[in-house]
């Protein structure tokens, strides 16, 4: 492979592993600081992802309206399609949180794979919606104009790091303001929490929306950045699962910890597709998928019982005087 | 419509059989185990091993049971991947979720680790058997034409009566046997039951090999029913809660209850909609069901 073509491919990576560090940010909100047990990431990121892709794409026209059916095509620009996602994902987490939250900690779990389930069974057989399983495809990216084909990605890594970024500042600044403390308050005794007059439903409702909506913007930078969607994409061990390890490996309860795990498991993953695509023999190499996602869960498994911290460990955000 | 309703209820003996296992591991270890449906997946497919491969060629016959479209083969099968499945989960209980325990990890650690262990496990079986369906064996055989239209294949009458009969031997285990009181009384207070000197260590264990072993059972059966597909043990997993948690968390009687009910729900749902919605319908069950009685049918409000 020459330099220009290592290049191209640590820039894909560089793209996939900042819009899996959203995803996993969105779940640090909801499990790192409030102790929310979501798994059904998949949900919020096939809603962002399909939100996203019906807002900026035309409706179909003509012959192209026989083969592909979708229930609206707003052809608005890719701002809209961002902050559609994110609306769309809230609402989402509103409807699974609202009979869940005030039960235990565990039905918010089983909630949640319900909906992710649900929502990819939907996308699957509703083809009026968006094209049932074969999805859609073309759809349209930001500031294509600015610059030459084939030097697109560049452009498109720089929109997804900044998206990181904000996303970032916004939940360190979210996290050490009261709001945060009451969070922290309540993922460490809920009852304690609700003691001191907080409305321990109120916050946690509040953390699971923002994550999701966070979740949605990972959704809807996948379906611009990959151009084509359809529900295969939005499978739990694809979807969901990744972003746990990344989440547990970087470290829970840390936004850095969350954006290193992201970055390392992506790396970790296309670096161990390159391995067996190039080593196995054929027959291994069509179920390499599923070796790597045997090393994933392995790789969790030995986390929570060796290392539960993850690498950096929670950041400390309480004054230092106070030991 | 009454076929459905037949149906139903075969479906519901084999959510029931996954659901008891499920809402004992829940009441006595008092975590959700959501590697349940995959310990499914993987008690059927070790009978398909040893009912195709291993057992064929140790030359063991496969005599005809009547109408059935298997045999004796099948039942040897059956029992071994029950042991071996109970072994297995003894084996993950002892390297994973003991040292977790021990540690006093919260309940949700311990889920998050069986959510690993489910996809560790599904790996495993796409690595050795791929994604495509398979089947037990080829035959068709023909169905029994019954009062008010209902067609029933014999394979189906046998899934309900062995899901009753491994039902019946549970309960009496549990109402007669030490052991059995002992993990009864674990899931209503295991404090209390530790300070008056039962061993839960062994209640642990037990459950462990129970569940498991139920769940092998419900995973061959639906085998049986149907087919098998690497990813079947996920999709049972929400009814299976849905159940657990209808008939209140650690009753096994409400799991039996809250199975048959969602199977029925599940197949009468396909006079409506699309058979692959199942799923899907045991989620609005559930949700239903959240907002309206959180604590089950038979669960006490604590």
């Amino acid at each position: 492979m020459d330099v220009s073509g290592l290049l191209s491919y640590l820039v894909s990576l560089a793209i996939m592993g900042g819009i899996y560090a959203i995803f996993a940010l969105g779940l640090n909100v909801q499990w790192g600081y409030t102790g929310l047990f979501n798994i059904g990431i998949a949900g919020f990121f096939a809603v962002g992802a399909y939100t996203s892709a019906l807002i900026t794409t035309p409706m179909p026209e003509g012959v192209y309206a026989t083969y592909v059916e979708q229930l609206i095509g707003l052809n608005l620009p890719f701002a809209f399609g961002l902050f559609g996602a994110m609306v769309v994902s809230a609402v989402l987490a509103l409807i699974v949180g609202i009979p869940t939250l005030r039960l235990r900690e565990d039905y918010l779990a089983i909630a949640t794979i319900g909906i992710a389930e649900s929502i990819r069974l939907i996308f699957n057989n509703e083809r009026w919606l968006a094209n049932g399983p074969r999805g859609l495809t073309g759809l349209p990216q930001p500031l294509r104009a600015w610059v030459e084909p084939q030097h697109y990605n560049y452009l498109y890594l720089a929109i997804v790091l900044i998206a990181v970024v904000a996303v970032y500042w916004a939940i360190e600044r979210g996290i050490r303001s009261p709001w945060g403390r009451v969070l922290r308050a309540i993922r460490e005794d809920e009852t304690a929490a609700a003691m001191n007059g907080k409305n321990v439903f109120a916050f946690k409702l509040q953390a699971l929306v923002l994550g999701a909506a966070i979740m949605g913007l990972g959704g809807a930078l996948y379906a611009h950045y990959v151009r084509a969607i359809s529900p295969d994409a939005f499978t739990p061990l694809f979807a969901t699962f990744l972003v746990w390890v990344m989440l547990m490996l970087g470290g829970s309860g840390n936004n850095r910890g969350a954006i290193v795990g992201a970055f390392l498991v992506w790396g970790i993953w296309t670096g161990s597709t390159f391995a067996t695509d190039q080593i196995l023999p054929p027959f291994w190499a069509s179920r390499a998928p599923y070796l790597r996602f045997l090393l994933v869960g392995l790789i969790l498994e030995a986390i929570i019982l060796l290392r539960p911290q993850g690498i950096l460990g929670e950041e400390r955000l309480v004054s230092k005087l106070l030991e | 419509m009454t076929e459905l309703l037949v149906y139903g209820i075969v479906l519901g003996s084999i959510i029931a059989l996954g659901a008891i296992g499920l809402t004992l591991l829940y009441g006595i270890l008092r975590f959700a185990h959501f590697a349940h449906g995959d310990l499914m997946t993987f008690g059927a497919y070790v009978v398909l091993f040893l009912h195709s491969e291993l057992l064929p060629w140790l030359g063991i016959p496969e005599l005809r049971l009547g109408a059935l479209s298997f045999g004796g083969r099948m039942l040897g099968a059956l029992v071994i991947s029950m042991a071996v499945t109970a072994g297995l989960a003894l084996l993950i209980d002892r390297l994973l979720y003991e040292p977790l325990r021990t540690r006093k990890s919260s309940p949700v650690i311990l889920a998050i680790a069986s959510l690993g262990m489910a996809f560790i496990l599904r790996s495993l079986i796409y690595i050795v058997w791929g994604p495509q369906f398979l089947f037990y064996t080829q035959e068709l055989r023909p169905a029994w034409e019954l009062p008010l239209e209902v067609r029933l294949r014999p394979d189906q009458l046998f899934i309900l009566v062995l899901a009753l009969v491994l039902v019946a031997l549970l309960y009496l285990f549990l109402q007669h046997t030490t052991l059995g009181k002992a993990m009864r009384a674990t899931a209503d207070n295991p404090q209390l039951a530790w300070v008056c000197g039962i061993d839960t260590r062994r209640v642990t264990a037990w459950t462990w090999v129970l569940g498991a072993a139920l769940a092998a059972a419900a995973g061959v059966l639906y085998g049986i029913d149907a087919q098998l597909r690497p990813d079947m043990g996920w999709s049972f997993l929400l009814p299976l809660f849905a159940a657990v948690i209808l008939g209140g968390i650690g009753s096994p009687v409400g799991a039996l209850v809250g199975g048959i009910i969602l199977g029925v729900v599940q197949q009468v749902s396909t006079a409506f909609l699309l058979p692959t919605y199942k799923p899907a319908v045991a989620f609005v069950v559930l949700i239903i069901l959240l907002l309206v009685r959180p604590h089950g049918l038979f669960g006490r409000t604590t």
